[in-house]
């Protein structure tokens, strides 16, 4: 059974914000990561403000500027079905569609898959361990073949999102509102490393919503792919992950982007491969650079050293595809 | 400190006053009496609880009976009319799409849901369909025959299915 705790639904945004004021509350978007928390202890709640009275923050639409609006309480079904999201960011709907299974994709909301907590053993477990306020991180001597082989320090989760490096790659923007006021701030500076704050995950401050998400056009012709690497067959989170976004003349690589889950506390852009890539033709030589690019810095943990080979594995693997189905540069063959 | 909720449940309306931390499962189980609604793990791992939620289907072990307030829910209770069964739960009956039980109730809801956006779903999209739900005993063989045994029905118009011409 749940804790004890008290419920309410406002209507408006600022009626949420204030409701959200007081000590012990949380939003609660679907539930389907809260109440998994509240149920193993991982935090508690007094009070559990539901966002879901609030009409302005469903939908998506696209706006004037060829920018797109996905409100924070759109399911994780309804991003991986949207005809808007499959033809402009295909990227993002092959993320939200590898999320979880089915039901719980029509009951989580896109704004509450950004904010979920970490999925460590420990964390959820019966640990007080370092991220829960103790003086531990058990992953570091414990059982570790799930954690982070980049940007661990203290603390080895990392971040479960599927459709958060998607967001990261598309160079997306949350939209917040606070006691303060609305802010804006881009995917790639939301999220927070150990080193920086043990606590959370991102830099929602407490009375802070997501009301929604912003899009910017893609360059025409750019392509976007999602791959998730898991244990098994069935739903699972990923072991590793590939969000990858490409601008592309013949097979010369004008912008890409790559950020990496599964491996890391954060959605991991790593730069290093954009490095490599910018300006360079697709080839052999080029996909073995970038995947060996990916994997530098990696310090994986006494179980969890195959993730580095998956990143190598999957960088090389879908810009082989990529390559494979673009014809070769136009100023090459001459 | 309780809340009134009014949730329709099959089609009627039911008024209590619950605490907010009731799950939905057990406001359909023990205040509704509606126990075809099973609960296996009651941590969204199973799907044992799969209900309808205005159409779309939800881990009632993992929605609030007050988020559930003033929407639709559909139990499997909800499905056949009179003594005829629903298409579905015909096909599970068919194809011996059970052995136990326990998964069925989560595993036809779940099919419902499907078949509402595809009529004819290949194995691929049924498995993909059903994979939070576990069934410890078919092997899943004869659920997916089953699923796809009432596609074929529910695709003939109602009259040919009675046999009818
Ligand atoms: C069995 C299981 C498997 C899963 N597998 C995957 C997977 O493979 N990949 C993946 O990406 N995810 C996975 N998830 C996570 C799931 O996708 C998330 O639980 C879901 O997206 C969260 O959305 P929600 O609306 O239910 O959030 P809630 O549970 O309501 O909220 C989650 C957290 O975010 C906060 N929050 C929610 N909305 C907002 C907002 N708008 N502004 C500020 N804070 C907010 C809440 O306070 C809470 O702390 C899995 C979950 C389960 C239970
Ligand atoms: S009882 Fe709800 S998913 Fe298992
Ligand atoms: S029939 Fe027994 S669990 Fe599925």
């Amino acid at each position: 059974m749940l804790p004890k705790f008290s419920h309410v639904r406002p209507s408006s945004l600022r009626q949420a914000v204030q409701q959200l004021a007081s000590s012990g509350s949380h939003v609660h978007a679907g539930g389907t990561d809260l109440l998994g928390c509240l149920r193993d202890g991982v935090f508690g709640a007094e009070k559990i403000v539901s966002i879901t009275g609030i009409g302005e923050l469903r939908g998506i639409n696209s706006r004037e500027d060829g920018a797109v609006r996905i409100g924070a309480l759109t399911t994780l079904s309804e991003v991986a079905t949207s005809p808007l999201i499959a033809q402009n960011y295909a990227l993002l709907a092959q993320a939200a569609a590898a999320a979880a299974s089915p039901q719980l994709r029509n009951q989580g909301t896109i704004g509450g898959n950004l904010c979920q907590r970490p999925r460590c053993w420990y964390f959820r477990g019966d640990f007080q361990c370092l991220r829960k306020g103790g003086d531990t991180c058990f992953a570091i001597n414990g059982e570790n073949e799930f954690h982070c082989v980049f940007g661990g320090s203290r603390c080895y989760i990392v971040h479960p999102s599927d459709t958060a490096p998607a967001l990261v790659a598309l160079d997306a923007r949350a939209h917040i509102r606070g006691p303060l006021g609305m802010r804006v701030v881009p995917l790639g500076s939301f999220f927070v490393l150990p080193a920086l704050d043990l606590a959370r995950e991102n830099v929602l401050r407490s009375g802070e919503i997501i009301t929604h998400i912003s899009l910017p056009p893609l360059a025409p012709g750019s392509i976007s792919s999602y791959r998730k690497v898991r244990a098994r067959g069935s739903w699972d989170f990923a072991l590793a992950g590939l969000a990858l976004a490409l601008k592309l003349t013949g097979r010369r690589v004008d912008w890409s982007r790559v950020v990496l889950s599964g491996v890391a506390p954060i959605p991991w852009r790593s730069s290093e491969t954009e490095k490599v890539l910018l300006g360079r033709d697709l080839n052999p030589r080029t996909l073995r650079e970038a995947a060996d690019a990916a994997t530098r810095g990696a310090e994986p943990l006494s179980q969890n050293g195959y993730k580095v080979e998956l990143v190598r594995g999957i960088v090389e693997e879908s810009l082989r595809a990529i390559m494979e189905s673009h014809p070769e540069t136009p100023s090459e063959r001459t | 400190m309780t809340r009134n909720v009014a949730i329709t449940v099959n089609g009627t309306e039911r008024r209590a006053s619950v605490e907010p931390r009731l799950l939905l499962v057990h406001f359909l189980r023990e205040n509704a009496g509606l126990t075809g609604t099973h609960i296996g793990c009651e941590t969204s791992l199973c799907g044992a609880c799969t209900v309808l939620m205005d159409g779309r289907a939800v881990k009632s072990c993992t929605v609030l009976a007050v988020q559930a307030d003033g929407r639709q829910v559909t139990t499997v209770e909800g499905l056949a009319s009179g003594d005829q069964l629903h298409p579905i739960q015909e096909g599970f009956w068919e194809e011996h799409g059970l052995q136990c039980g326990f998964c069925t109730p989560g595993m036809i809801m779940c099919s419902h849901d499907l078949l509402g956006h595809n009529s004819n779903p290949s194995d691929g999209e049924i498995r993909e369909a059903l994979n939070g739900n576990i069934c410890r005993c078919t092997g899943y063989q004869n659920i997916v025959a089953a699923v796809k045994n009432a596609a074929r029905k529910m695709s003939k118009p109602i009259a040919a299915r009675a046999g009818a011409r």
